[in-house]
């Protein structure tokens, strides 16, 4: 756009990219090399998600392809993660059931191997040794837009949805949050709930009030759980720490008492040990001064 | 996919108008249709479950303040028997690459539902209109051949302009003319592929610009009221007019949280 003294600024706009028109126009006339670049990359971002021996057996013989599944809780992140290895991991014993693995542009891995199956993987699925159906996920890489919907799509065709309930438990800076306040006035970190049509138990904090709304993997799992009628919950706690944070972690306790998780989690004597031991591996010690 | 909403039968879409926004600048159709929706206390049928579009979630939108308020997500599908009138509101942008099958989702279900017509609320770059654009009314329409038998008519009694074609190469090539949206999303693609597949469609839109779009959102609703009459027409007084419409409470705040005390 030309502006009164002649300069031209480029317009952004929010709502489109005018990149995203020209190649509209251009893709007709694509040739056979770029559409071949097109298509490995699309494979290359595609979401792998593997089961481990036990249960893959059961998802491809059974009738159903699908295994009993009655809670999945899924945490979004590092402090969310960081909150199922100190209060849900660390009660009662688990093994590592499956992951999922996705490659996008924020991966600094290389690609992925399809099939293969590891616990180094950013993505993974844990089940409870003495109740199987207990299906637990920490998620701490980044799943870009275009993956989320498959993710769900792949991730859940593998359960049995009859009895299922969902809880997901993430993290967002308190900047993104709207209210007539400001801001710097609201006590952080704090959590906001958000669940869908299905589920009718009380949640443990306040519900997320609009305009807030919600994106990413949580938003696609809420999604998806409305559109398919589960019973779903997201617990977001808003924080001001970016890294991983032992006070953000502990918000996320009011959740512990929630009937979903309390089955299967307890504070044991030890958690706060864990809490120091996880977020004190994570930080970079400085030997400025040493 | 349309997914209808947890026990409810398959809404009778059959014979209805869609109204549908294109992602556009200054979301001036989103918010349009945020208006009618409100307004009409439109009830939800059903989500238009895609892997196109963004993936978002929030409290509903449209319920009062402080109510125990239910999920709303990306896309979802409104419906007002008593008007046959449908809408699809979608509250996210298209995922980059995406475009192209999300027309082709939407068009094939316009097609199985039997939509009685389509109509595209859309708008598009104010600073890229040329010089007989630039005079008079910012709205346009544009009308699929099969659509210009029914509603052809209608346009000419309303005085209303039909989007001009443009000289894409203004200096170069002075005969070759077309129609360009800029800033206008899916607008053109999707309404060049109704035109093929025999779609009765219509599109409005309003020469913007990015910023505050809550005026152009009342205008470019007030044009489409002029032709389908959803809400009484008061007089022609222009505040008269947007008081009409129901603001939902969810366009609060629409420029972000309150300011620190401290700075006063």
């Amino acid at each position: 756009m030309a502006t009164f003294f002649g300069e031209v600024v480029p317009v952004f706009s929010r709502a489109v990219d005018d990149d995203d028109e020209e190649e509209e126009e251009e893709v007709t006339e694509e040739n056979e090399e770029d559409l071949a670049i097109r298509r490995e990359l699309e494979r290359q971002r595609e979401v792998h998600v593997s089961w481990n021996s036990e249960i893959s057996p059961s998802v491809e013989t059974s009738n159903v392809k699908r295994f009993p599944c009655s809670h999945f809780v899924l945490a979004v992140g590092h402090n969310a993660a960081g909150f199922l290895s100190t209060y849900v991991l660390n009660s009662g014993r688990w093994e590592v059931a499956g992951s999922a693995k996705v490659w996008n542009e924020r991966c600094t891995k290389s690609n992925p191997r399809p099939g293969s199956l590891s616990t180094d993987s950013s993505c993974v699925f844990y089940r409870m040794v003495s109740d199987p159906t207990i299906l637990v996920c920490q998620c701490t890489s980044h799943v870009a837009e275009d993956q989320q919907f498959q993710w769900c799509e792949k991730v859940f065709s593998c359960m049995e949805k009859t009895h299922l309930k969902v809880t997901v438990l993430s993290t967002c800076p308190v900047a993104s949050y709207k209210t007539t306040e400001s801001v710097f006035t609201l006590p952080v970190p704090f959590l906001k709930a958000l669940s869908t049509m299905e589920f009718t138990q009380e949640t443990s904090c306040s519900r997320l009030e609009q305009p807030n709304i919600v994106d990413g993997l949580p938003a696609a799992v809420l999604s998806y759980c409305q559109v398919w009628q589960i019973p779903a919950v997201l617990y977001q706690c808003y924080t001001d720490a970016i890294k991983l944070d032992s006070i953000t972690i502990d918000a996320f306790r009011p959740v512990l008492s929630h009937q979903n998780l309390c089955s299967f989690s307890t504070e044991t004597s030890n958690s706060e040990e864990i809490l120091k031991k996880i977020v004190t591996s994570e930080e970079i010690q400085s030997n400025l001064y040493t | 996919m349309f997914v209808p909403c947890a026990g409810l039968p398959p809404p009778q879409l059959r014979g209805c108008t869609l109204t549908l926004p294109a992602v556009s600048v200054g979301n001036v159709g989103q918010l349009a249709v945020d208006l009618i929706i409100s307004t009409l206390k439109m009830v939800k049928v059903g989500y238009f479950h895609t892997d196109c579009l963004v993936p978002m979630a929030g409290s509903d939108p449209y319920a009062d303040l402080g109510a125990n308020s239910k999920l709303s997500i990306n896309a979802e599908v409104y419906l007002l028997p008593d008007k046959k009138l449908a809408v699809l509101q979608i509250r996210s942008p298209l995922i980059k690459n995406k475009a192209k099958s999300f027309r082709q989702a939407l068009i094939s279900w316009i097609k199985r539902s039997e939509f009685a017509q389509v109509i595209l609320l859309s708008s598009s770059h104010a600073y890229q209109r040329d010089d007989q654009q630039l005079l008079g009314t910012p709205f346009r329409y544009l009308l699929t051949p099969a659509m210009q038998s029914c509603a052809g008519n209608a346009m000419h009694e309303l005085h209303w302009k039909e989007m001009e074609k443009v000289v894409p190469y203004p200096g170069v090539n002075e005969t070759e003319k077309r129609i360009i949206i800029p800033g206008g999303g899916i607008t053109k693609s999707l309404y060049s592929d109704s035109c093929a597949e025999g779609i009765h469609m219509a599109v409005l839109l309003k020469f913007c610009s990015e910023g505050d779009n809550i005026l152009d959102a009342f205008g470019l609703v007030n044009y489409l009221n002029e032709w389908l009459q959803l809400v009484d027409q008061s007089s022609g007084d222009s505040t008269a007019t947007s008081t009409k419409w129901k603001i939902p409470n969810s366009w609060r705040l629409l420029f972000g949280s309150g300011l620190p005390p401290a700075l006063f």
